[in-house]
C-alpha cells in the first residue's frame, strides 16, 4: 500500500525492516533524517534487538560498523559528502576485510566551496574503494535497494553503498510502498558471517599482508565484485518475485528499443529523463534512456548489450573529474570500445543545480543533430566564468565552448 | 579455548616465587594453563616493553574474563610484530582495523556482542601512544564519553616507534626523536607540550583509570583484573620502555620502567569516577637523572655539555607528580 512519506523515512523503515543489529549514527545533511527516524524507531520499540550508537564522527561510525560486523552483527550506517570523505580510511578497511556493512549515502557535493546540495562527487570519489555501489532512481527504489543491499553484501561478504540523491530524494515526500519487517523477513535471511571474532574459536582478523600475497587478496576482491554482477540481478529478481516491483538490478532501460540516441545516467535524474524521452518520442525522435543502477561492479557486458542498437550515447554525469571530465563516461567508453558508437559527456546538476527538462531537451536536440561537443557543462553560466577569467587574466581569455 | 603448553623459556614469574603464594594471590603468568594470549615467535625487538606489557595485560584479562574476551588492536608495533600474514602470535580473538579507530571499533564490537546476545564476552582495545593520545584520541574520548563497555589499554613508549622513532603527543620534553632531534639551542622535544591522557580520561569521569609500568607486573595484572571486574569505559595507561626508541639496553627495560616510577617521573595510580583512589608510593626515591642516564634519547643532556637547566626542569616535573599524587606519602589504599 502506498503511503505519502518522505524518502528518508521510507529508507529508515526499509533499513529497520532488515533488522539491523547495530546502527552507528552521526548527523550530516542531507542524510540526517534517516538516522533520526531510525533513532525514533529504536527508542519507540518498533525496531528491537538493535543497538543504536551515537558516535563522535563518521570515521567512528564506519569503525563501529566494522567492529559490530566482525562479531556477526548486521551493521548499518548512513552518511553524505564530507562525512563520507571523513570516513574514507575505514571505508576501504571495511571492504578490505570483507565486512558486509550496508551504508546509505545521501549524495551531496564535496567542498570547497562548501555546498550541501546534491551531486555524485562524494560517492564517485569512492569508486575504487571496493564497495558495491547501487544508485537509486527513485525513492521507491532507494527503499527497495536496502533489503537487496543486505542480501548482496551478506552473500558475498562485500559492503554495499546505497546511493540516493540528497534532498531530491531524501527530502521529497511522495507515495511509497513502505517495507515492513514481516515482508522483508521472507526475503532476507538472517546474517551468517563468513568470519567471526569469537572467543570460542579465536582468529586473528586484519593481519599485515606483504608483497607475497597482497595482489592475490586484491584479485580475490575483484572476483567477488565480478560475482556480484550475477548476484545483483538475481537478488533483484527475487525481490520482484516477492514484492512485485522492479527495483535494483544492474541497469534500468527505458524506451531503448529502436533508439538511435541513448542517454546514460545515474540516480534521480532518471525520472526527469523519462519525461524528456517521452516528449521526444512523441515528436518522433528516436531516443531512449539507460539508467546505471550498479556502478560498482560496472556491468560492462550488460551495458554494451543494452546499447548495441544505438548510434550515439550521451552520458549525463552529476560529478566531475577535474582535469579529465566525466567519470562514468570512462567506463561507458570501455564498454563500447570498438563498436563505433559515438559518445558524448554532459556534466549536469553539480552542487544541486536543477537539471530541467527544458535544458535536457535542448541538449538532446543538439546531440541528435551532432552538435554536442565531447564534454558539455549543462547550463554553464558563461557570463560568470568570463568575468572571473577576465579578473584573473586581464589578457582576455575565452571560455572553451 | 584450550590452553597452550607453557614453554620452559616462557615461564615468566612462575619461576620466581609465585609458587610460594596462596593460589588466589599468584600471578596469571604463574599458571601453567594461562592463556598465552601473545605467544612466542613474534618479531618484537629484544627487551620490548610493549610485548611484555601486552602479554601480562591480556593474560590477566583472559583470566579475569574466563577466556570470554575479544581484542581490538590499533596499527603499530604491536600489530606489526605479531601478525605478519600468514603467521599470528595471538591466541585470543583479535581484530586489527586501523591506526586511529581501535576504541571506535571496540565500541562496535561491544554493541555487536550485546545485540547478538553475547553480553558475557568482554572487549579490550589496545594500541600504542600514537594510536591512543594522537590519531585515535577522538575515538578514545568518544568511547569514554558514551561509557561503552570497553577496557582501552595504551602501551606508552613515548613516540612513533614503528615508523622509526618520531615524536608523539606522549613524547616527554627534551627527549630526542627523529622529528625532535638533539640539535640546536633546545635539543630534543619541547617543554610545555604533550598530553596527560590518564588525567584527561579521569576528566571523563569514567569508572576506572589506572597507570602502570612493566616494572611492577603484579600491579599491572591486579589493575587489569580490577578493570575487568567493572563495566563501562575503563582506561589503563602502561609505561613500556622501548630499547630502540629510547636508546637503552634491552636488559634495562624493567629497570628503566622502575626508575621512571621511583623518581616520580611516571606516577602510578588508580582513579575511579574522576577521583584518585590509590597511588603506588615511591619506595626508594631516586633523582630523575638516574632514569635519564640510561637512555640515549637524553644523551644530549649529559654530553658534550651537561645541561643542568634541562635536567632540573625534568626533576621539577617529577617533583610536581610527587606532590600532586602524594607519591612519598604512606600508601592509603
Amino acid at each position: 500500500m502506498l503511503r505519502q512519506v518522505e524518502g528518508s523515512k521510507a529508507v529508515a523503515a526499509a533499513v529497520a525492516a532488515c533488522r539491523p543489529q547495530v546502527i552507528c549514527a552521526y548527523p550530516i545533511s542531507p542524510q540526517t533524517h534517516i538516522v533520526e527516524e531510525l533513532s525514533r524507531l529504536v527508542k519507540a520499540g518498533e525496531l528491537t534487538g538493535c543497538e543504536y550508537v551515537n558516535v563522535e564522527s563518521e570515521f567512528a561510525a564506519m569503525s563501529g560498523a566494522i567492529g559490530a560486523s566482525a562479531v556477526g552483527a548486521r551493521s548499518y550506517t548512513a552518511t553524505s559528502s564530507q562525512g563520507l570523505l571523513y570516513m574514507v580510511e575505514a571505508v576501504y578497511n571495511a571492504s578490505g576485510m570483507g565486512m558486509p556493512i550496508v551504508m546509505t549515502v545521501a549524495n551531496r557535493a564535496i567542498g570547497a566551496p562548501i555546498n550541501i546540495w546534491n551531486d555524485h562527487g562524494d560517492t564517485m570519489s569512492q569508486r575504487d574503494s571496493g564497495w558495491i555501489q547501487l544508485y537509486a532512481s527513485s525513492n521507491q527504489e532507494a527503499a527497495d535497494l536496502h533489503p537487496q543491499a543486505f542480501a548482496i553484501a551478506e552473500e558475498l561478504s562485500v559492503p554495499v553503498m546505497v546511493c540516493m540523491d540528497g534532498f531530491v530524494l531524501t527530502h521529497a515526500t511522495e507515495g511509497i510502498d513502505v517495507l515492513d519487517a514481516a515482508g522483508v523477513d521472507a526475503f532476507l535471511p538472517p546474517f551468517e558471517p563468513r568470519q567471526l571474532l569469537d572467543p570460542d574459536e579465536p582468529v586473528s582478523i586484519g593481519s599485515m599482508v606483504g608483497p607475497d600475497a597482497f595482489t592475490e587478496v586484491r584479485y580475490l576482491a575483484h572476483l567477488r565484485q565480478l560475482e556480484a554482477l550475477e548476484v545483483i540481478p538475481r537478488v533483484a529478481e527475487q525481490f520482484a518475485a516477492r514484492f512485485g516491483r522492479d527495483s535494483g538490478g544492474l541497469l534500468r532501460a527505458y524506451r531503448t528499443e529502436g533508439a538511435e540516441t541513448v542517454v546514460v545516467a545515474l540516480g534521480s535524474v532518471f525520472g526527469t529523463l523519462q519525461d524528456v524521452v517521452d516528449a521526444e518520442r512523441d515528436e518522433g525522435v528516436r531516443v531512449g534512456l539507460l539508467g546505471v543502477t550498479s556502478f560498482r561492479p560496472f556491468p560492462y557486458a550488460a551495458l554494451a548489450a543494452a546499447l548495441a542498437g544505438a548510434r550515439r550515447v550521451v552520458v549525463i554525469e552529476r560529478a566531475l573529474a577535474v582535469g579529465a571530465g566525466g567519470i562514468v563516461s570512462g567506463d561507458v567508453r570501455l564498454a563500447l570500445a570498438g563498436t563505433g558508437i559515438d559518445q558524448r559527456t554532459v556534466i549536469a546538476g553539480l552542487g544541486g543545480r536543477p537539471v530541467t527538462t527544458t535544458s535536457l531537451r535542448e541538449l538532446l536536440g543538439r546531440a541528435v543533430r551532432g552538435e554536442l561537443p565531447g564534454l558539455t557543462f549543462l547550463d554553464l553560466d558563461t557570463a560568470v566564468v568570463e568575468r572571473e577569467l577576465a579578473r584573473l587574466h586581464p589578457s582576455a581569455r575565452k571560455v572553451p565552448s | 579455548m584450550s590452553a597452550t603448553p607453557v614453554k620452559f623459556y616462557q615461564v615468566g614469574s612462575f619461576a620466581v616465587g609465585n609458587r610460594l603464594l596462596d593460589p588466589e594471590l599468584r600471578s596469571a603468568q604463574s599458571e601453567q594453563d594461562r592463556a598465552n594470549s601473545l605467544t612466542s615467535g613474534h618479531r618484537a625487538c629484544q627487551g620490548c616493553g610493549e610485548a611484555l606489557g601486552a602479554r601480562y595485560v591480556l593474560d590477566a584479562a583472559m583470566r579475569a574474563s574466563g577466556g570470554r574476551m575479544v581484542t581490538v588492536n590499533a596499527t603499530g608495533c604491536l600489530e606489526v610484530f605479531s601478525t605478519p600474514f600468514p603467521e599470528t602470535s595471538w591466541r585470543v580473538a583479535w581484530l586489527h582495523s586501523l591506526f586511529g579507530n581501535a576504541p571506535a571499533v571496540a565500541t562496535g564490537v561491544a554493541a555487536g556482542l550485546r545485540a547478538t546476545g553475547k553480553q558475557d564476552v568482554r572487549v579490550v582495545a589496545q594500541g600504542g601512544d600514537g594510536a591512543t593520545v594522537d590519531i585515535g584520541f577522538a575515538c578514545l574520548s568518544g568511547m569514554f564519553e558514551r561509557n561503552d563497555d570497553v577496557l582501552a589499554v595504551c602501551y606508552d613508549n613515548g613516540g612513533y616507534m614503528n615508523t622509526g622513532v618520531q615524536r608523539s603527543g606522549a613524547t616527554p620534553p627534551a627527549a630526542r626523536t627523529m622529528t625532535t632531534q638533539a640539535v640546536g639551542e633546545h635539543p630534543g622535544n619541547a617543554f610545555g607540550q604533550g598530553k596527560d591522557v590518564p588525567r584527561i580520561a579521569m576528566a571523563h569521569e569514567i569508572p576506572y583509570v589506572a597507570t602502570a609500568t612493566v616494572a611492577d607486573l603484579r600491579d599491572l595484572e591486579a589493575k587489569v583484573e580490577k578493570a575487568m571486574g567493572m563495566h563501562g569505559a575503563r582506561y589503563l595507561h602502561v609505561l613500556v620502555p622501548c630499547p630502540l626508541g629510547w636508546g637503552s639496553a634491552a636488559k634495562d627495560t624493567v629497570r628503566i620502567a622502575r626508575l621512571a616510577t621511583e623518581s616520580g617521573y611516571f606516577p602510578v595510580f588508580e582513579a575511579e569516577r574522576g577521583e584518585v583512589t590509590s597511588v603506588r608510593p615511591i619506595r626508594h626515591q631516586v633523582p630523575v637523572e638516574e632514569y635519564l642516564a640510561l637512555q640515549n634519547r637524553y644523551a644530549h643532556l649529559f654530553s658534550p655539555v651537561r645541561r643542568d637547566d634541562v635536567i632540573d626542569r625534568l626533576q621539577a616535573m617529577a617533583d610536581r607528580n610527587i606532590a600532586r599524587y602524594g607519591l612519598l606519602e604512606e600508601a592509603h589504599s
